[in-house]
């Protein structure tokens, strides 16, 4: 009896959405935490349109100033001010997103074709392979840096994109997350399949892959917001300025932060460093949402 | 993880599953199995100071580190450091999801603004707050001065720890949201309005039937957010304080890097690393006894 009067509950809730107490509350909870979350990105806008010695004096005020363009200029095409010495901020972004999207792209290429093996073949040590991937959840760089920078360093990789991103690739996550979704595939498919004569890379291609678009998308954005923000492996891997990220730029900026260096060049990195991450997540946010709650499971 | 099914239907090829696993398995050997292999065998080896001779120590490197006393030192900064990151990350983003579940004007906008600070690499997260908190130039910084207060990250490890606590809390109170809410969404309006009707109050609704039903939830999030404190606030350390004043943010993360990318300390790093591979086995394998739990729900 109870499930029956539900729906009309449900239903009534929008009428009941007056503004009583609580919800003066509830309003007050979530603005301020909209307002804590943006209140250091505020603070960095507004630091990105004044010039060093406003900052340096400690007279920055809350409003914007008349510099966003000379400074973001600046960030963008040299990445130099007085103090600050770093590549332009546009080598940087490009270092960076040649970086996300290669990690994003490959380790989603190279888990979906280990999924597909590990599901649909059976094959002497199947299951020795598929633990063999597995396991290396629990192998993260910072458990093997000095050895792990040796093979890099060996294979002449350092300072290049394949050694900043090729070790990168590898993906428990994604292959397990994959081989998931594959095990529910029903049998009729792909009997259908092989009768009409598909070939196991036929029905790969044709078949399985739209099937797991949802997947795909849901799972490139956490990838790529991940491979953006990556810090101790660009850290070890490259030692050449012009092979900074942006992420790694900053901290170099930054340095010891003296009051006195290019607080404006630095504000403008930051907020340009957001950016794409963000514009990401919020653009894509009902497949962001999706994927992350039912992929980190 | 939870069930080995395997499916009736295959494809016969024999040779067409190596090659599909062989990119993942190549890079899972090269960058994985190797390295943590050579951080084994290193923990267990001694080098002269000239780097000419390694000699088997047995266990000598992992008496030397557990007696230092600034591993013990770096043991306390993570212990202190992940207990206030987890607490203050968790009931932010629990006491934030349970408000926008609510049905309130306005929630979808709301969720909007909450989520995005996921997308904020942790060294971006330390530039914003030191811009905020620098003892000179900073909005707040200088008003703790003003007040008296003596603020200065740069001398008081206290005040760094704490600056570190809150540039790694921040950016990671969305992901807590975003799975708490998603965890809420889930629980069955009926149950919550059937405690209703038999007369509990909202704060008894919340503690007696929805927190517990949120279990799963909220110690998925407590492994996740372990991990987070211990391994990905290496950024935020080393872009804000490089574990100093002294050795007052130094964590067992940044301790491996430092001993071994810095002093170059081949033994002594690895036993370190050993120790942390051990840490992380025991949290993953805890979180995977867990979801093997929940697929059988």
């Amino acid at each position: 009896m109870r499930e029956a009067v539900l729906p009309r509950v449900e239903t009534a809730a929008p009428a009941r959405m007056r503004w009583r107490p609580t919800q003066w509350l509830a309003h007050l909870i979530l603005i301020v935490g909209v307002a804590t979350f943006a209140f250091p990105v505020y603070m960095a806008v507004i630091g990105s349109t004044h010039d060093a010695p406003t900052i340096a004096r400690g007279e920055m005020p809350l409003t914007p100033g008349p510099y966003a363009i000379d400074n973001y200029r600046q960030a963008w095409t040299s990445g130099q001010g007085e103090r600050v010495k770093a590549s332009p901020v546009s080598r940087m972004m490009l270092n960076s997103l040649v970086m996300a999207l290669v990690i994003a792209s490959g380790k989603i290429a190279v888990s979906i074709i280990s999924a597909f093996a590990v599901a649909f073949f059976h094959f002497p040590l199947r299951m020795f392979f598929f633990w063999m991937i597995f396991i290396t959840l629990m192998l993260p760089v910072e458990v093997r840096i000095i050895p792990t920078y040796k093979v890099v360093s060996d294979l002449g990789l350092i300072n290049t994109f394949a050694g900043l991103t090729i070790p990168l690739v590898a993906s428990a996550t994604g292959t397990l997350i994959f081989r998931q979704f594959f095990l529910t595939v029903p049998d009729e498919l792909v009997d259908a399949a092989k009768v009409d004569g598909a070939g196991p890379l036929r029905f790969f291609w044709s078949i399985l892959l739209p099937l797991s678009s949802t997947t795909v998308a849901a799972l490139f954005i956490i990838l790529f917001v991940y491979g953006w923000n990556q810090y101790l492996w660009p850290l070890l891997i490259t030692t050449a300025r012009e092979m900074d990220t942006i992420v790694i730029g900053i901290t170099k900026m930054i340095g010891s932060a003296e009051a006195q260096t290019d607080w404006q060049i630095i504000m403008a990195t930051s907020v340009l460093a957001m950016l794409p991450p963000v514009a990401v997540v919020i653009l894509m946010q009902r497949w962001f949402v999706k994927g992350l709650t039912e992929t980190e499971k | 993880m939870g069930q080995s099914v395997t499916r009736r239907v295959v494809f016969p090829n024999r040779i067409l599953p190596y090659l599909l696993l062989a990119p993942q398995l190549a890079i899972v050997f090269v960058f994985f199995y190797w390295p943590a292999g050579q951080a084994l065998f290193q923990s267990v080896m001694r080098q002269d100071p000239f780097g000419t001779r390694t000699t088997f120590v047995w266990f000598e490197n992992f008496k030397m580190v557990l007696g230092d006393p600034s591993y013990l030192g770096a043991v306390r900064t993570t212990v202190l450091s992940s207990a206030a990151i987890i607490l203050l990350a968790m009931s932010a983003g629990l006491l934030l999801a349970v408000t926008a579940d609510k049905p309130i004007r306005g929630a979808g906008v709301y969720k909007t603004l909450l989520l995005w600070p996921y997308a904020v690499a942790p060294a971006v997260a330390a530039a914003l707050w030191l811009f905020i908190f620098h003892p000179s130039i900073g909005i707040l910084g200088r008003a703790l001065n003003q007040m008296g207060l003596r603020w200065d990250y740069h001398l008081n490890g206290a005040q760094a720890l704490f600056l570190i606590i809150l540039a790694s809390s921040w950016k990671q109170v969305s992901y807590n949201f975003i799975f708490f809410l998603a965890g809420l969404q889930s629980i069955p309006r009926s149950v919550v309005e059937a405690a209703a009707v038999d007369g509990a109050g909202g704060r008894q609704r919340f503690w007696k039937v929805v927190f517990p039903l949120l279990s799963p939830t909220t110690f998925f999030l407590l492994v996740v957010n372990l991990i987070y404190a211990f391994i990905d606030t290496f950024g935020v350390i080393h872009s804000l304080t490089r574990g100093g004043p002294g050795k007052a943010t130094e964590t067992l993360v940044y301790k491996v890097y430092v001993d071994g990318v810095i002093n170059l300390d081949l033994g002594g790093s690895s036993a370190q690393s050993v120790i942390l591979l051990l840490v992380v086995i025991t949290v993953t394998a805890l979180q995977f006894r867990f979801v093997e739990r929940r697929v059988h729900y």
